[in-house]
């Protein structure tokens, strides 16, 4: 059970271990509300306090929880932080809730923080438990921000609303649409798949002549 | 190192506990924003209310019950309302019909005033919509389509016509490039008209505007 | 608005589950991978929809008026507990359809394509006739996603495909295109 220093725990969740590029989870709400980068965001910082608000919970009552309920009592937890993100949403910023719509209960779903309790928060102390979370949110922030950014400079000439470009920008509407987020979300896992190929690559070469000598 | 399995009993306090607390929590949270949630409604409704209905400072909820429309902020279920709008001595100008039906991508919801003592349309106001983006969403991005419902004719129902080609006082404009879309809000208003005509009491007969104040129940005398 | 045929169609073409609303995408990339286990995968979570949305409404008639707040909670329960209900159905009734099922059973619970359906069920208001209607639709919908994919990746199994490319990232694209077909089904009812 090797432990990291928290500050490792936190990054890991941004590039390494990202949870929607390289863990491919999260990816129901992760499409659905990319259309625009204030959604997005929305979106990232509803689910950062979910996952960071359970993860603290799970990891304080760890020793309490008996194995068999485990799963429900991770449910319980979890809804209940959605519900409160829900009306919190709903009071203060009434057009963000509209337009997030039926994807904000729908965090509950969102297989990335029940992965998280399950593999990580029932199993670690509080502290590295609240960073992995929030370096794991702070990863899903990051990548639902670049895509909603992307599809929104792309399909609206906008970003947060700002026109970049000008009248004669002709929008690439399908790129707000749904096949737009497949499209993109495709793309950016195939960039990351050349990074980390051309690492492997690289390393493997580092190798390669480490063995042979000179 | 395995300790002995925890008893039934001890399982289900766990959730129990689990659940007790989710419990209090949630409605916490619930009651504390209810005020603010409930507030943000009643203001939506207002500002569409007042766009869609031109001079109106106050309005109402008419629920249709029995037959006849009932003053009353409570509406069961089943039941279907309408608003009616009333300038500030308290003299009624016109109500405000929600509708809702199938656009061009998905259900396009919207709310219309109608006037009954100049049988016309006086604003229409899109509250729902999934049109796409940069051409069905022109049903409510387009000034000149939402400004052509102000004094729209409504006998004996609106028709959509060709960009250019409107010519009689109960036509409209399609916009281009998003015909099904305006043709579907033309037919939602339709649609909803030729249910609420019937149930509309005659001009002159309108409830009058009661000053019941949401907090206290049931309307007044 | 009130028209099943409407809330059918549109829930199965128009707006596709999984292709317009982008709920059920777990199973969809995880799973797409047999034909014959998508089909019955689409089967069984159809079934559940049904059960879903016939209890969604109950609750909503008539227990969460008192306590609105606690719906999400009880959506959730009573998705679990519905597969957990199906599972000992199937165990029951036929092993060897059990044992194929396998691991897909519980991963019906964590589908966000049921609970989105039961929430957007609730948002729209939608009675006893109108869930079930919407339930067909959304499963039949998924299922036809599903099958899609898997018959599209069965094929793709056999060409050249960049060894960047396989994986969740082709899946996405090819899902990125069957998006854009399904678009084709707008205006399917509204031509006034």
């Amino acid at each position: 059970m090797k432990q990291n220093e928290s500050y490792e725990e936190f990054i890991k969740g941004i590039w390494r271990d990202n949870p929607v590029f390289v863990q491919v989870l999260g990816m129901c709400p992760m499409l659905a509300v990319t259309n625009s980068a204030i959604n997005a965001i929305a979106m990232g910082m509803a689910t950062f306090f979910v996952l960071v608000g359970s993860s603290f919970l799970v990891s304080s009552f760890r020793n309490w929880i008996p194995k068999q309920v485990r799963i429900s009592c991770f449910i319980i937890i979890i809804a209940t932080f959605v519900t409160v993100a829900d009306y919190t949403l709903l009071a203060l910023v009434p057009k963000v809730h509209k337009e997030l719509g039926a994807f904000i209960p729908l965090i509950v779903a969102n297989c990335m923080i029940l992965g998280r309790q399950e593999a990580f928060s029932s199993r670690y102390p509080v502290r590295l438990a609240v960073m992995d979370a929030m370096g794991m949110a702070s990863g899903f922030l990051l990548a639902l921000f670049s895509l909603g950014a992307i599809r929104e400079i792309l399909g609206d000439g906008a970003l947060f609303g700002i026109d970049l470009f000008g009248e004669n920008f002709e929008p690439w509407i399908i790129m707000i649409l749904p096949p737009g987020g497949f499209l993109t979300l495709g793309v950016i896992l195939l960039f990351f798949n050349w990074f980390r190929f051309k690492k492997d690559e690289f390393l493997a070469d580092v190798a390669a002549a480490e063995r042979g000598g000179n | 190192m395995n300790a002995p399995a925890p008893s039934s009993l001890r399982l289900v306090l766990t959730l129990a506990v689990a659940g007790l607390i989710s419990g209090i929590a949630i409605i916490g949270i619930y009651e504390s924003t209810l005020p603010t949630i409930t507030a943000n409604k009643a203001r939506e409704l207002r500002e569409a209310v007042f766009k869609v209905l031109p001079g109106v400072s106050e309005m109402q909820q008419l629920v249709y019950r029995d037959g006849g429309l009932v003053a009353t902020e409570e509406r069961r279920k089943e039941e279907q309302a309408v608003y009616g709008g009333y300038d500030r001595e308290g003299n009624f100008i016109g109500y405000a019909i929600p509708a809702a039906g199938p656009g061009f991508q998905d259900t396009i919801g919207l709310l219309y005033g109608f006037s009954p003592e100049q049988k016309q349309v006086v604003g229409m106001e899109v509250l729902e919509s999934r049109e796409t983006p940069g051409l069905g969403d022109k049903i409510y991005k387009d000034a000149d389509f939402v400004g052509s419902f102000r004094a729209l004719s409504i006998e004996p129902n609106i028709v959509a016509v060709k960009k250019g080609a409107k010519a009689r006082p109960n036509e409209v404009d399609a916009i281009t490039g998003a015909t099904i879309s305006s043709k579907a809000v033309v037919r939602i208003i339709n649609e909803a008209h030729a249910e609420w005509l019937q149930r509309l009491p005659p001009a002159g007969a309108e409830p009058p505007f009661s000053d019941t104040d949401p907090a206290s129940s049931g309307g007044s005398p | 608005m009130d028209n099943l045929a409407w809330i059918f169609i549109s829930a199965l073409l128009v707006n596709n589950f999984v292709l317009t609303y982008f709920l059920g995408l777990c199973p969809f990339l995880g799973v797409s991978n047999s034909l014959e286990t998508s089909a019955r995968l689409g089967l069984a979570t159809t079934f559940v929809m049904l059960v879903t949305a016939v209890c969604a409404w109950l609750l909503n008639t008539y227990v969460l008026i008192y306590a609105p707040y606690l719906r999400l909670i009880c959506f959730i329960v009573v998705i679990a507990s519905t597969v957990q209900f199906i599972e000992m159905l199937i165990k029951k009734l036929s092993p060897a359809l059990f044992r194929a099922m396998g691991i897909f059973l519980p991963l019906i619970t964590t589908n966000c394509a049921i609970l989105g359906l039961a929430i957007f069920a609730t948002n729209r208001g939608y009675g006893f006739m109108e869930g079930i209607v919407y339930a067909l639709g959304a499963g039949i919908g998924f299922t036809l996603a599903l099958v899609l994919l898997a018959g599209l990746r069965e094929e793709s199994e056999l060409s050249n495909i960049p060894q960047l490319m396989k994986g969740t990232a082709m899946n996405l694209i090819i899902a990125g295109i069957l998006s854009m077909a399904f678009m084709g089904f707008a205006g399917l009812f509204s031509s006034a």
